[in-house]
């Protein structure tokens, strides 16, 4: 086996899904658009133009961060970052250096050292017009909102990085911050990649980029550790570089950068006025969360008792989860056939509503349903051994309603049509 | 204290002038030597200055919080033919002889 | 025609019928195409644009606050569709699709634009001599500089081009051509005006402002043009409330040493003599961290210069690099030099903070006086390529305009007179941060007591 020691650190970048760019009011979205069509003086870099903070990147990262577990800096502001490429329009990247937004944080048992904000660049791309090798450039990303994560060097496998990833994806569409799609480029990664021998952090590393699918990702980094141990065990000197993953060779290349190009002279940027957040603020952020995933499947683990893997795939959508729980609540006692046929044959997709897929499950188990009068007879028995829910109701609780709906099939031995249920109930109720 | 190189060398207006992406000619060297030398020179007074416990002014303004709030409003994009109309364009796109270099960020 | 030289002159004019908007156009361009050649005080003159404008204002009802008032703009605030250059050969045929903020709120507010102003490229120099398409002569003398970096915002007025015009200000442009000019032009208080739209030059501490030929047009522009945009982050509408009728106006003593002409010296003891008479009351103050000021000055600009030059790529609009002018150039590795790695800490970053014992020194002033004065330059303006040798004058030139701009205060710069050369002379008052009203109070209290009257070279 490997003689050498692992280490990776990473530089997730996610998309947020903003309705607007991050320092002007073009469209963050510009998927199907036109090139350089997205664009205004600001995204663009016209002399004489100036950004503005959009206060939804603010919101978005900070629901980010509160997931993680960081600690929301009071104070935060923007940098300048300098340095020059064709499609980074004003020389400069806006984005932030000593004060970010979130400090810390953990996921999976992997600590990260921050989040920040910062804008996108445009997209270049290298083609051949006639004879002539050229580069063309399209500026309708530029300026869009970033969150960058970037993590302490605390992996020892690729195994680890994908579990992450997945995890961050996940909490990132549960936040409903973004999709967080590898393939569509909503999240990107950079691996910095080095081996070890006594497990201390060497004096290099490598950085992997342009990574950009969960499968290649695997791939590319086994590709640069066995690159790097080849010529570790050689005896050979490895440099501080920038690496690229060639998916035809299946080998890492070189991707040549300018030397001193790590001087980026940040300053604070002057044409923005910094961000105060006092610890109320970000309290009633923090009280509106979601459940997150980890807090979610325990939660199934526990209540509906599945298996690992059905758990897993109801979770994977908030969507999904939320509807199984209200059909669970519908009929508790159909949850088998409510998750094998949601889990295996994505049922759910044909019905919208819960109700619909409980009527489908009793049709295609041919269970007859219950009498009317069997119906009214255990809603009347429900009503009169809840008398406070009843009052609840009446006060204006309405969800009361679905846990009144579970006794009532729990009497009927779940044979009861819910929405015959649903409707003579309520009709009881407002007698 | 940082011990201040006040007199450059020609080393140095080298390298800022890469960090500048400015190509400078011999004779622009030559002569911005001595010139940014006698500037940094005297700028380097404020060494001298008591500045402990002082935080730095970025901007006299003192805002804070300044947002464009949550708008659904998009604001006037560019047309593809206003953002192209002060160069020569290629089907849409700015065209620039290949760039063989990487990104040194992202 | 005799051309007004006021706002309320120009619009009694057109509403009484004694001329028309366009036979105001008719004049000026008159004028510019008779002199400009020479003097080289428009770099872009907006014929056509002129014209349909003022057929808009004379069918209009006169009821826009600058209606008929014809109006120029230094080359550094983009106008959506008119040549831009900034006065350097590397933006010599950008032509924007968009405009300024203030270029559009004066325009909506009744302004014929008539076209745009010579400057020293990208705003750095104070005579007007490193513009790459020519030096601005004062039309006062056309052997002297017209002053800078707004060059051409003072020659336009005084040399009857243009009524108003705007320049930027980050270590005096806009006062030094007023000076130079015999006219008024107001430094207002960082953050009071947008930026959005002007090429920027350090972004801390960029100005605009006005110039015109009475402190009451300055104020009426300025009304115009101050105000929240939202395009610009950092500006906020404000005032002080000063009800005050008796002010008392501090005398730095740093400001009045060796180096300072002894004309000038006279004239502002003259000019407070005649304030006493007024019943100002003066008292003598100190600021002894403006010897710093420079050294500050000279770090953060040209750091904030080379950040804001970095967009110039050549790619989207512009020449190369290499067509920067040398005055450009240095200030952009003065600017990384100061910011690179190393080095952020011990320049940049100190500066910063030093910058900061300045302003508060300079808030604490306001707290004992309302308003100070000082010289707006150490000599008048000076002969063409005769830039003064004598390092003290240098100094106390950066000195009299980087408190304001260090700052972020308002300054105002008032005529008050002409020189043995028949020079224009004049002086300067500052406030403290969005103090525009003091000064415009005091300017009008100058106006008054020397039955003040606008004058122009030809």
């Amino acid at each position: 086996m490997n003689k050498y020691k692992i280490i990776i650190g990473l530089e997730v970048h996610i998309e947020p899904n903003t309705k607007q760019k991050m320092f002007c009011r073009c469209q963050q979205d510009h998927f199907g658009k036109i090139p350089n069509s997205n664009t205004c003086p600001i995204c663009l870099g016209l002399p004489g133009a100036l950004p503005y903070i959009n206060k939804e990147a603010i919101e978005k990262i900070i629901k980010l961060g509160l997931a993680l577990g960081s600690k929301i800096n009071n104070f935060s502001r923007f940098y300048r970052k300098h340095y020059f490429y064709p499609d980074l329009p004003k020389g400069y990247q806006t984005s932030q250096l000593d004060s970010p937004f979130c400090i810390g944080g953990e996921l999976l048992g992997k600590k990260i050292n921050h989040i920040h904000l910062e804008e996108d660049a445009g997209k270049l791309v290298h083609e051949t017009i006639d004879g002539e090798k050229v580069s063309l450039i399209d500026f309708n990303r530029s300026g869009s909102c970033l969150i960058e994560i970037v993590t302490e060097p605390v992996f020892n496998s690729v195994i680890e990085v994908i579990a992450f990833l997945k995890e961050l994806q996940l909490i990132a569409r549960y936040l409903d911050i973004s999709n967080a799609d590898m393939e569509k480029g909503s999240m990107r990664l950079e691996a910095n990649i080095s081996l070890s021998l006594d497990g201390k952090l060497p004096n290099y590393k490598v950085e992997l980029k342009n990574i950009n699918s969960f499968k290649f990702l695997e791939k590319a980094i086994n590709a640069e550790i066995e690159r790097q141990s080849k010529a570790l065990n050689s005896g050979e000197k490895l440099i501080q570089e920038t690496r690229g993953y060639d998916e035809i060779k299946k080998t890492t290349f070189s991707q040549r950068t300018k030397a001193d190009s790590h001087d980026y002279r940040y300053f604070p940027e002057a044409d923005l006025p910094p961000v105060e957040l006092d610890n109320s603020e970000i309290e009633k952020i923090k009280l509106k969360l979601v459940e997150l995933p980890e807090v979610k499947r325990k939660r199934f683990a526990e209540k509906y008792k599945l298996s690992k893997e059905y758990t897993e795939i109801l979770i994977l959508d908030i969507k999904r989860a939320n509807y199984f729980e209200e059909a669970f609540k519908l009929s508790p006692n159909l949850i088998t056939s409510i998750a094998n046929l949601m889990v295996n044959k994505n049922l759910d997709k044909d019905f919208s509503e819960p109700a619909g897929l409980i009527r489908k499950i009793l049709e295609l188990t041919k269970v007859d349903y219950a009498n009317s009068s069997d119906v009214e007879e255990s809603i009347s028995k429900v009503l009169y051994e809840n008398p406070d829910v009843i009052k609840s109701f009446k006060d204006g609780k309405g969800q009361v309603i679905g846990f009144l709906i579970g006794q009532i099939q729990k009497k009927l031995n779940g044979k009861g049509d819910p929405r015959i249920i649903q409707q003579k109930l309520l009709e009881k109720l407002h007698e | 204290m940082i011990h201040l190189m006040t007199r450059l060398t020609k080393k140095e207006v080298l390298h800022v002038a890469e960090l500048s992406n400015l190509k400078l000619s011999e004779g622009e060297v030559k002569k911005f030597l001595p010139q940014l030398s006698k500037i940094i020179e005297y700028v380097s007074q404020l060494s001298k200055v008591n500045t402990k416990e002082i935080k730095p002014t970025s901007q006299t303004t003192g805002l804070t919080n300044v947002y464009r709030e949550n708008s659904n409003e998009l604001g006037e994009t560019l047309t593809q033919e206003e953002v192209l109309s002060n160069t020569d364009g290629y089907n849409g796109f700015f065209k620039v002889p290949a760039i063989l270099e990487g990104r040194t960020n992202k | 025609m005799n051309l007004p030289l006021t706002i309320k002159e120009t619009q009694e004019g057109l509403k009484s019928k004694k001329f028309s908007a366009v036979e105001l156009v008719d004049t000026y361009l008159e004028k510019i195409k008779k002199y400009n050649d020479e003097y080289k005080i428009f770099l872009t003159i907006n014929e056509e644009g002129a014209y349909k404008k003022a057929k808009e204002i004379d069918n209009s009802d006169f009821t826009l606050p600058l209606f008929g008032v014809v109006g120029s703009y230094k080359d550094i605030f983009l106008t959506k569709g008119i040549r831009t250059t900034a006065g350097s050969k590397i933006l010599e045929n950008f032509i924007p699709p968009y405009s300024a903020t203030i270029v559009k709120k004066l325009e909506n507010a009744g302004v014929i634009s008539i076209g745009k102003l010579n400057c020293d490229a990208f705003a750095h120099g104070s005579s007007g001599e490193n513009s790459d398409f020519g030096t601005t002569l004062n039309p006062w003398n056309k052997e002297y500089t017209a002053g800078g970096s707004s060059s051409g915002s003072g020659a336009a007025l005084s040399s009857g081009m243009s009524l108003i015009s705007i320049g930027t200000d980050t270590c005096g442009s806009i006062r030094l051509p007023a000076n130079y000019g015999y006219l008024f032009s107001l430094k207002p208080t960082y953050g009071a005006v947008s930026r959005y739209g002007v090429i920027a030059m350090a972004s801390s501490l960029d100005t605009v402002g006005p110039l015109a030929h009475t402190v009451s047009d300055v104020e009426t522009v300025f009304n115009v043009i101050k105000g929240k945009d939202y395009l610009d982050a950092t500006v906020t509408e404000k005032s002080i409330n000063n009800k005050n009728s008796k002010f008392k106006i501090g005398i730095p003593k740093e400001f009045f040493v060796g180096g300072l002409s002894k004309e000038i010296e006279k004239n502002i003891g003259e000019v407070i003599k005649i304030y006493k008479n007024e019943n100002v009351e003066f008292i003598d103050v100190s600021l002894p961290s403006t010897k710093y000021g420079i050294s500050v000055y000279y770090i953060i600009q040209p750091a904030e210069v080379s950040s804001n030059l970095s967009r110039f790529d050549g790619i989207r609009y512009g020449g190369l690099r290499d067509s920067f002018g040398e005055e450009a150039k240095r200030r952009i590795m003065l600017g990384s030099y100061v910011l690179s790695a190393g080095f952020y800490d011990a320049y940049y970053e100190k500066a910063m903070k030093v910058r900061t014992i300045i302003k508060n020194e300079v808030d604490s002033i306001f707290t004992k006086v309302d308003a100070l004065i000082a010289p707006v330059a150490p000599t008048p303006a000076f002969k063409l390529g005769e830039k003064t040798n004598d390092p003290l004058s240098m100094y106390l030139t950066d000195i009299y305009a980087a408190t304001a701009n260090l700052s972020g205060i308002p300054a105002i710069a008032i005529p008050s007179g002409f020189s043995d050369k028949k020079l224009p002379l004049g002086f300067q008052l500052m406030a403290p941060r969005f103090g525009e009203d003091i000064l415009f109070k005091l300017g009008k209290i100058f106006e008054l007591a020397t039955d003040y009257k606008p004058k122009v070279a030809f």
